[in-house]
């Protein structure tokens, strides 16, 4: 067993053998294609969109393709991308070796859930493109509830596929964390993208049914008009919102509390430096999961709910920045003194950090009442949640560069892997700052159509977004490049100190022949460079 | 060390640490149905806050007795179950299958019951929102309505939204007028027919309750199709669950008749046993949520 070219690449063979797999490596990876192709997708409708921006009125596409374009952009982005790309693909892969254990708890459930999303993407993607669904990521009534409008049911289905798709991967986390940890290793030795995950699992448990329960009503609503958010039937529309945002403000920490925790390891290891506070940190995440529930509110300020609420949820609001701030604080202080390699990984994680700070400082501007109805459903509002959102993209994206020697056992270019990410976040830079600006002059969101002063400023965001698109590109063409003619990867690359690095690259079947011994995941001291491996050696 | 125990998967140090795991992946999975729930107990509190009229007139037209039945059904399932776990651990095959049998039986009751009231609504057009036929209210439903109805029915008189009163007939009346599907955008250009503002059902939109300052259960209310549809949406996804249960158990019937529990082995009878305790609780709460509203 413990023969060396036997990992769980090579275990078994033929197209079965991965469909049918219960090992949580190799599901990782499915589900890692199935969502770098789903990327791909909207990535391909943003462009379009961009392309439909380039002039005032009509470019390329009418008003109501435009309409199902950002919807197909939206919901595909959110649903099969940042909300599953690191916790199902990454997540799936790293967690069991993290926690030294052979496997996530139930197996079984996991490679269920992993159908169960190909099945709800499926669903969702081709009902949006056929149904020709325009009602935009958030389902508001009544344009979901409107009867012209046929695709919405299967959209509703695929959608609550997902959630449960969504569901069981968080309960499998929770369980694994709790019961599966290696001897010795107690909570506050995990690694913090454990309690990344962890803090997120809980979210998922809890506010991903309340999603459910919302399309189901939608659905029954379409059906037998049970009129619950139907103003003719005594229904009222704004409880829509509230369920709504119950479960989508959460959500946005469900995307960004697992790239916080690929953060705190990029950070800590690429500095070769022990994570500064790591109690704080970990206990942030669970202060962020927690308040998270009490905020949804901000997304509706001009829904007609009453003063009170909406001073109440601009307050709760701003304490959600608090442990946010612990965070990035945090990780500056790791930064601070120790010994930086700009590593493609580590090129992500500083993009992580100059992005999301402004995500979230410009989500204080939002919070605030009065700013609010300035710039609600501006392209300011636009802006913001890319600044948070795609952050959460870099993440991943430096993620996987981090784990993919482990992942695939071979080296990738570091000079090109640090090239397409300066070219993205360029492009990022001035796909969004421009929007920032046009958000505050009044330019609305969800629409084709713009007054012509805006047009210089639409067409550098577009610009931007074809740099953007570059960048991934070369991005891509490192993975690939590095697959083909790759180096082979050491057991341990970066020096990193957590389990996932102790067992070889790419891991055998069974991740660990013995458990090795839990000690602090960031204390890096015991490993040294050996350049003839490429790679960290425990020093003896 | 019970590492050689091939029933126990790979990926677990022992038989103990799959059982905890499992245990605790049932009660995580409990905690996702509660919220589903969640959702639902919250568009009825919501409702209830703004509109207490409507769920006092309301819960008039079901069957206090044939929920308190029901009830008592489900809390004897309930004991069934537990004991069936019991027998499980003790390892005595027969009395398993016999409380099984006795909890299925249950639920099947449970289902019957259910299914009557849903029959008598049915006749008398208590429907959801978009079925709800208004002229229901007019005749005397159930035994409970009976006290109500005769006064209540010959001269209903109701405001129109628009101050003019009208009167009798369901085509003119408020409730039915308003069912015509799209009513949400046409009503915006048709100013009169949607209620000023106060007592729109708005969530938590500020302004006066629509109630009356008594609540009062001889006149019908502004939109009580809203009770009905909360009704028909909350027992019916317990309901679904009540099937979902059912095969659960029905599974675990068929794996005890085959032998394949032991005092050693019976974790897959104490999640369904949790899973069915679930189902008891929340039925638990429905039952004076919407039978016994004072
Ligand atoms: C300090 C943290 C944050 C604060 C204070 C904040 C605040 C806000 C506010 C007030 C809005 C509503 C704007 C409006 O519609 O008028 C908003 C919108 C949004 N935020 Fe954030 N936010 C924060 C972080 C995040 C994060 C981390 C994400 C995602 C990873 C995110 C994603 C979004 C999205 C998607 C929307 C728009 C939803 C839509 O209407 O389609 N935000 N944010
Ligand atoms: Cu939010």
């Amino acid at each position: 067993m413990a023969h060396p070219s036997d990992n769980y690449l090579t275990h078994t063979r033929g197209i079965k053998s991965w469909l049918l797999t219960l090992d949580h490596k190799r599901i990782g990876i499915m589900y890692l294609v199935t969502i770098l192709g789903a990327f791909l997708l909207a990535g391909i409708f943003a462009l379009l969109i961009r392309t439909e921006l380039l002039t005032p009125g009509q470019t390329i596409v009418t008003a109501d393709t435009y309409n199902r374009l950002f919807t197909l952009h939206g919901a595909i982005m959110i649903f099969l991308f940042v909300i599953p790309g690191i916790p199902s693909a990454l997540g799936n892969f790293v967690l069991p070796l993290q926690l030294g254990a052979k496997d996530v708890a139930f197996p079984r459930l996991n490679l269920f859930s992993y159908y169960l999303f190909v099945f709800g993407a499926a669903l969702m993607v081709l009902s949006i493109i056929v149904g020709g669904v325009d009602t935009g990521w958030t389902f508001y009534t009544p344009y979901s509830t409107d009867k012209a409008r046929a695709g919405v049911i299967p959209v509703l289905t695929g959608v609550f596929l997902l959630g449960f798709s969504s569901i069981f991967t968080g309960l499998n986390f929770i369980v694994s964390i709790h019961k599966l940890r290696a001897p010795g290793m107690g909570w506050f030795r995990m690694p913090l993208f454990l309690w990344g995950l962890y803090a997120t699992a809980i979210m998922q448990i809890l506010a991903t049914p309340v999603l459910g329960i919302t399309l189901l009503l939608l659905i029954v609503e379409r059906v037998l008009g049970v009129g619950i958010f139907d103003p003719g039937l005594g229904g009222d529309p704004v409880l829509f919102q509230h369920f709504f945002w119950f479960y989508s403000h959460p959500a946005v920490y469900i995307m960004v509390l697992p790239a916080m925790g690929v953060i705190s390891e990029l950070v800590s290891v690429h500095s070769h430096k022990h994570i500064f506070s790591y109690k704080m940190i970990a206990w942030s995440s669970v202060a962020i999961a927690v308040f998270s529930f009490f905020v949804w509110g901000h997304h509706m300020f001009v829904s007609g709910q009453s003063a009170m609420a909406n001073m109440i949820f601009s307050a709760l609001t701003f304490s959600v920045a608090i442990p946010t701030a612990v965070k990035v604080f945090n990780w500056l202080a790791t930064m601070f003194r120790g010994a930086i390699t700009l590593t493609t990984p580590m090129c992500y994680a500083v993009a992580f950090l100059s992005l999301f700070a402004i995500g979230g400082l410009t989500g204080m501007f939002l919070g605030s009442l009065a700013t609010n109805v300035h710039v609600t459903d501006t392209y300011f509002v636009v802006a913001h949640f890319h600044f948070t959102m795609v952050p959460v993209g870099v993440a991943f994206i430096g993620g996987l560069y981090h784990w993919w020697p482990k992942i695939t056992g071979r080296m990738y270019s570091e000079k090109w892997g640090r090239i397409g990410c300066a070219v993205f976040v360029a492009g990022f830079y001035v796909t969004f700052v421009t929007q920032f600006i046009m958000g505050t002059h009044g330019m609305p969101r969800r629409s084709y159509h713009y007054l012509p002063e805006f047009t210089a400023l639409h067409q550098m965001s577009s610009a931007g977004a074809l740099a953007m698109a570059t960048g991934l590109f070369i991005a891509a063409g490192t993975f690939i490049h590095s697959l083909v003619k790759g180096l082979p990867a050491a057991a341990n690359p970066w020096g990193g100190a957590s389990f996932e690095w102790q067992c070889p690259s790419p891991p055998p079947h069974d991740n660990f022949t013995e458990t090795p011994p839990a000690g602090d995941p960031y204390d890096m001291s015991d490993w040294e460079y050996h350049p003839e491996i490429r790679g960290y050696v425990r020093k003896t | 060390m019970s590492r050689e125990d091939p029933r126990v998967p790979h990926h677990f140090e022992s038989a103990e640490q799959q059982t905890e795991s499992a245990r605790l992946g049932m009660w995580v999975f409990l905690a996702t149905e509660i919220l589903l729930f969640g959702g639902l107990f919250c568009a009825y509190s919501v409702y209830r806050a703004n509109h207490p009229d409507v769920f006092y007139y309301g819960t008039q037209f079901l069957d206090k007795h044939l929920g308190a039945l029901n009830t008592m059904v489900l809390i004897c399932s309930s004991f069934t179950m537990a004991w069936a776990v019991r027998c499980a651990q003790l390892g005595e095959r027969r009395a398993l299958m016999v409380l099984l049998s006795m909890t299925l039986l249950c639920a099947a009751l449970f289902l019957g019951v259910k299914a009557i009231e849903y029959r008598q609504k049915w006749k008398h057009g208590l429907l959801w929102a978009r079925k709800f036929r208004a002229e229901a209210l007019e005749r005397s439903p159930t035994k409970a309505g009976a006290t109500w109805a005769e006064t209540a029915s010959a001269k209903t008189t109701m405001a129109a939204p628009d101050g003019q009163p009208t009167s009798g007939p369901a085509a003119s009346n408020p409730l039915t007028t308003g069912t015509k599907a799209l009513a949400a955008t046409a009503a915006f250009e048709d100013r009169t027919s949607i209620p000023p503002a106060g007592t729109a059902p708005a969530g938590v939109v500020s302004g006066k309750k629509s109630s009356a300052a008594k609540p009062s259960e001889r006149t019908p209310p502004e939109n009580v199709q809203v009770f009905f549809s909360i009704y028909f949406l909350l027992t019916g996804l317990h309901g679904l669950h009540v099937i979902a249960g059912m095969l659960a158990i029905g599974w675990i019937l068929r794996r005890a008749r085959r032998g394949e529990f032991s005092s050693g082995n019976f974790l897959a009878v104490d999640l369904v046993g949790l899973y069915w305790h679930l189902v008891d609780i929340i039925w638990i709460y429905l039952f004076p949520l919407l039978y016994l509203i004072h």
